[in-house]
């Protein structure tokens, strides 16, 4: 319970309580939920047409591009996090800034070539 | 989908065959007011095909005229556009009357351009609500239907129906108008004028809703007259074209000097919510015209009475009149009996509807519902 | 950090992980209960609030003031049937909601609600857990929420679903970089990552010399970051999936998006999840930008103890409560934006103006560090972002003016009216319908 590791304990106390919670909300709804499933009930809506095929094509899906993009500028922002806390204090000073403006620069560069290539737009 | 945009990032992805998407908008779903559906390729969300499938929701109108007669037939004809119920009866008995050579009194006239213009109001007010709330506003309806309640208090008052009227008759209108009905008409209208503009200040200026409806949905004046499209949605591209000054029945021939026909040029979905919302106030003044008129009118019959067989001549005319959402045209033939040979319907949302398959490819699925909120249909008028 | 040991009743890290087991797990409960009510009170308040917007007034019903409302719907929904399509990846389709909705309430562990105070005679703070680096728990949380949203779609193997999950996913990251990013600022002040130490980092404005005189910068980082505060209201909306950010769930295009076809409980979840990522996000705002648990200014000044003992959950819950009404204010204002827009807001200028912000703030912090006059720069930069504004604004301007005319006039040539009956043009070139029989001549159609 105690140290560095005992806040993440609770944490996991938390997930505990939490997933006893859902768990228990999930018993009492089987127990207590009608069940009466007919054909008509288990298709897949389609705005009141019969659901053609599996329901599943294979398409073109423009969002993985964000998911990339994402992928890129999250680790960029969490190198940012660290250096925000310690900035401020003695014995950081220009060279600092100087170097996270650098490493601003690639992630800006980075942005600037996707938006040139129009992947920031929509497809 | 072209290879520059995608280079770097997208290497391969042209070799794997990829299928469309088909998504079915409607019969069920709830931005399609009713039973229209629509079927739509995708790719990605960008729209390649659409098809409007119509016909969930036909009732057989056309071949339910011809087995009832003349006074049967309004009960119907009001029914296919139960938002414009008076003016759809109004086309009716314009076509039964001209057949008769029939001279209708003249405060049946007036009332009736009244009455017809309060259900443009209601009518417009209903979609100024709904297409905000197809674009995700979730206020704006409620306000429309605080308006909608002050017209429809008078229309209840003077007809006992709140969306289906029947106060039309062969010869004029059904009973005579309240005693005092005409003030609280008056106060209706300016209820409504004042309680139009907290829609407009609600919405109109709203950058969100102005960025997702300028440009969108462009209707060019080719398509427009290719689709026979008409009514407000027409004139928000700019085809100046209303029968109430073009070809005028009732006593718009008289109103010329108060009617305003609202036109804009940009045919987007933005100017076809303007058309709107202007013809309101359009409508209101015409109707405040139409009581100052009717309070002047010496008193006098309402309708005229008829034999208890009412037969029309045999021949044909074609009657038709400015809806709220468009041309509403009756192609009367008639072989002398008690009810008509044929009764062509021309309604506006079936051929309004039609250009979907037009103007909807090359847009995203999120303007599909913008599209469609704006082209202002009701399903009974597509399907009849 | 170094004025956060002057706050005897303020958390640090320190007070941290000397609580007995019971505490944590009481602590943890009471978070878990605190949730779950102002879910309730949240749905309710905001059918109560919408329906006085719009002349309506609201459920009014179960109990007082309708109170009960929510608790009711919610033991309803929870009873109904559960249907499972037949189609469906089962496992998936089960796991989505869990994965949807545990990560919104983990997040709020981190979140300071008072300062330290006496249970059963041990001193601990209001707050379950803190971590050197907390504030990157809710961004982590946040993320592992998206596979909920993205797995419901992709298991509910329909298309209505499908493209609704990965617009939330699409959604969800694009917004949460910019999230991330306009908390570098708030860093930079405060120099740490505990949630408990950036409250005291609020405490009091530090001061710096401008002209000769002393002046103490506001204390709340809302004020002091203005520009971080506005970026992070925009992706805290985004984040929500709320009016008028709430694509994934558009009704009117996706039906209802990835939770098109869930029922029972595990649609509840969903629903769950929304709320409770409304106030996580409310209470991340409160704690980063608006002082968390630390009593308002003016309060403070005439009242020393409105920072001791239990008070301090009261101002957190105000600051919370404010936020939620903001939520709940903008949906029942807004339109909802188009995919697209949502999209061009984050990346273009949501993103490049966080960075640019940052690298101001960090200029202006060294240069303060190093001892420099800070007063002309920030002249000139404001003289900077006024031009920028204006010169931003005159091209909208310009360019929206370019865009409009073009096709005022198409002038009427052609008589529609010809023959008695609307003609339309019989050849016009991109009539592109089948080849159907045009309307014969209009004078012949009229002899049935």
């Amino acid at each position: 319970m105690h140290g560095y590791y005992g806040t993440y304990l609770t944490v996991v106390v938390l997930f505990a309580i939490g997933a006893a919670i859902v768990g228990g909300a999930f018993l009492a709804n089987r127990a207590l939920r009608p069940h009466r499933p007919t054909p008509e009930k288990l298709t897949t809506y389609e705005c009141g047409v019969d659901p053609v095929g599996e329901g599943w094509a294979q398409s073109y899906v423009r969002y993985y591009v964000f998911a990339y993009l994402y992928v890129v500028f999250a680790v960029d922002a969490v190198f940012l996090f660290p250096w925000a806390t310690v900035f401020s204090a003695k014995g950081y000073g220009y060279v600092t800034l100087g170097e996270m403006f650098v490493f601003l620069a690639f992630i800006a560069a980075g942005l600037a070539y996707a938006w040139k290539k129009g992947v920031l737009g929509w497809v | 989908m072209s290879t520059e945009r995608i280079v770097g990032v997208g290497a391969g992805t042209k070799d794997l065959a990829t299928e469309d998407m088909t998504l079915n908008i409607g019969p069920q779903h709830p931005s399609t007011h009713g039973v229209l559906r629509l079927r739509i390729t995708l790719d990605g969300e960008r729209i390649t095909a659409a098809e409007p499938i119509i016909g969930y929701m036909h009732r057989g109108a056309e071949k339910l005229f011809e087995v009832r007669d003349y006074r049967q037939i309004i009960v119907l004809a009001n029914r296919h556009d139960w938002l414009s119920a008076f003016a759809s009866e109004l086309g009716v008995v314009l076509a039964v009357e001209r057949m008769l050579g029939m001279e209708v009194p003249v405060r049946a006239v007036w009332a009736r351009t009244l009455l017809a213009e309060l259900n443009r109001v209601l009518n417009h007010l209903m979609f100024l609500g709904s297409y905000p709330l197809e674009v995700g506003a979730i206020t704006p309806i409620f306000y429309s239907f605080r308006e909608r309640e002050q017209v429809q208090r008078v229309m209840e008052e003077i007809s006992g129906g709140r969306l289906h009227y029947m106060f039309n008759r062969v010869g004029g209108l059904k009973e005579e108008l309240p005693a005092g009905w005409l003030g609280r008409v008056t106060d209706a209208v300016a209820a409504v004028r004042h309680g139009v503009g907290d829609i407009d200040r609600l919405i109109r200026g709203n950058e969100i809703f102005r960025a997702r409806t300028r440009g969108v949905g462009v209707l060019t004046r080719e398509q427009i007259e290719q689709y026979g499209v008409s009514g407000p949605i027409a004139r928000a591209s700019g085809v100046d074209f209303d029968l109430r000054r073009d070809e005028p029945y009732l006593a718009y021939g008289e109103l010329q000097d108060v009617l305003r026909v609202v036109t804009r040029t940009e045919g987007d979905c933005l100017a076809r919510f303007e058309c709107l919302l202007d013809q309101v106030h359009a409508s209101l003044d015409l109707a405040d015209a139409c009581v100052a008129r009717l309070k002047e009118l010496p008193p006098g019959p309402i309708n005229v009475r008829l034999p208890k067989v009412l037969k029309v001549p045999e021949g044909h005319t074609y009657a038709w009149t400015e809806n709220p959402l468009g041309i509403n045209g009756y192609y009367l033939v008639s072989h002398g009996e008690k009810t008509p040979w044929r009764l062509k319907l021309r309604s506006a949302s079936f051929n309004n509807i039609q250009v979907l398959r037009e103007m909807l490819p090359g847009h995203l699925v999120a303007d599909m519902i913008a599209i469609l909120g704006s082209m202002f249909f009701v399903v009974g008028d597509i399907d009849k | 950090m170094s004025e956060t040991h002057v706050l005897a009743e303020g958390a640090t890290l320190n007070s941290f992980g000397h609580d007995p087991w019971w505490i944590i797990g009481l602590k943890a409960l009471v978070v878990f209960v605190f949730l779950l009510l102002t879910v309730l009170i949240t749905v309710w308040a905001e059918r109560r609030i919408i329906g006085r917007m719009q002349l309506r007034p609201g459920p009014n019903r179960a109990g007082p003031f309708g109170i009960l409302q929510a608790l009711f719907d919610g033991i309803k929904g929870a009873l109904k049937e559960d249907i499972v399509p037949r189609g469906v990846d089962k496992v998936v389709f089960f796991l989505a909601p869990i994965l949807a909705a545990a990560p919104a309430m983990v997040s709020f562990s981190v979140i300071p609600w008072g300062g330290v105070v006496s249970i059963g005679g041990h001193k601990t703070p209001l707050q379950l857990a803190d971590l050197p680096v907390a504030v990157l728990l809710p961004l982590a949380m946040a993320s592992i929420g998206v596979y909920g949203f993205v797995l419901a779609g992709w298991s509910s193997m329909s298309p209505y679903a499908l493209l609704g999950g990965l617009r939330s996913s699409a959604q969800v990251i694009s917004y949460e970089i910019a999230m991330g990013l306009s908390f570098v600022a708030v860093f930079l002040f405060s120099g740490t990552l505990s949630t408990s130490e950036i409250v005291a980092a609020q405490a009091h404005g530090t001061a710096f010399k401008v002209a000769g005189m002393t002046l103490h910068t506001p204390s709340w980082y809302a004020v002091l970051l203005l520009p971080s505060f506005i970026i992070y209201i925009f992706t805290m909306m985004g984040e929500s999936g709320r009016i008028p950010f709430d694509l994934p769930e558009g009704e009117g295009e996706l039906v209802a998006g990835y939770h098109t076809e869930y029922s029972s409980l595990k649609f509840m979840m969903f629903y769950l999840a929304e709320y409770v990522n409304m106030t996580t996000l409310s209470a991340l705002c409160t704690t980063l930008f608006l002082g968390g648990y630390r009593a308002p200014w003016p309060i403070t000044w005439f009242w020393s103890g409105a920072n001791s003992g239990w008070w301090p959950v009261l101002w957190f819950l105000i600051k919370i409560w404010m936020f939620t009404f903001f939520f709940i204010w903008l949906r029942a204002a807004l339109p909802r934006v188009r995919y697209d827009q949502l999209m061009k807001l984050g990346w273009k200028v949501l993103i490049p103006v966080s960075l640019g912000w940052i690298l101001f703030v960090s200029v202006v912090r060294a240069l303060r560090n190093e001892h420099h006059d800070v007063g002309p720069i920030m002249i000139v930069a404001a003289i900077i972002v006024v031009l920028l504004l204006i010169a931003s604004f005159l091209w909208e301007r310009v360019s929206a003016s370019e865009a409009q005319p073009e096709e005022a006039e198409a002038a009427a040539e052609q008589d529609p009216m010809a023959g008695g009956f609307p003609v339309p043009p019989l050849d016009a070139p991109h009539y592109h319908g089948v080849g159907n029989g045009r309307a014969p001549n209009s004078a012949e159609a009229t002899r049935a």
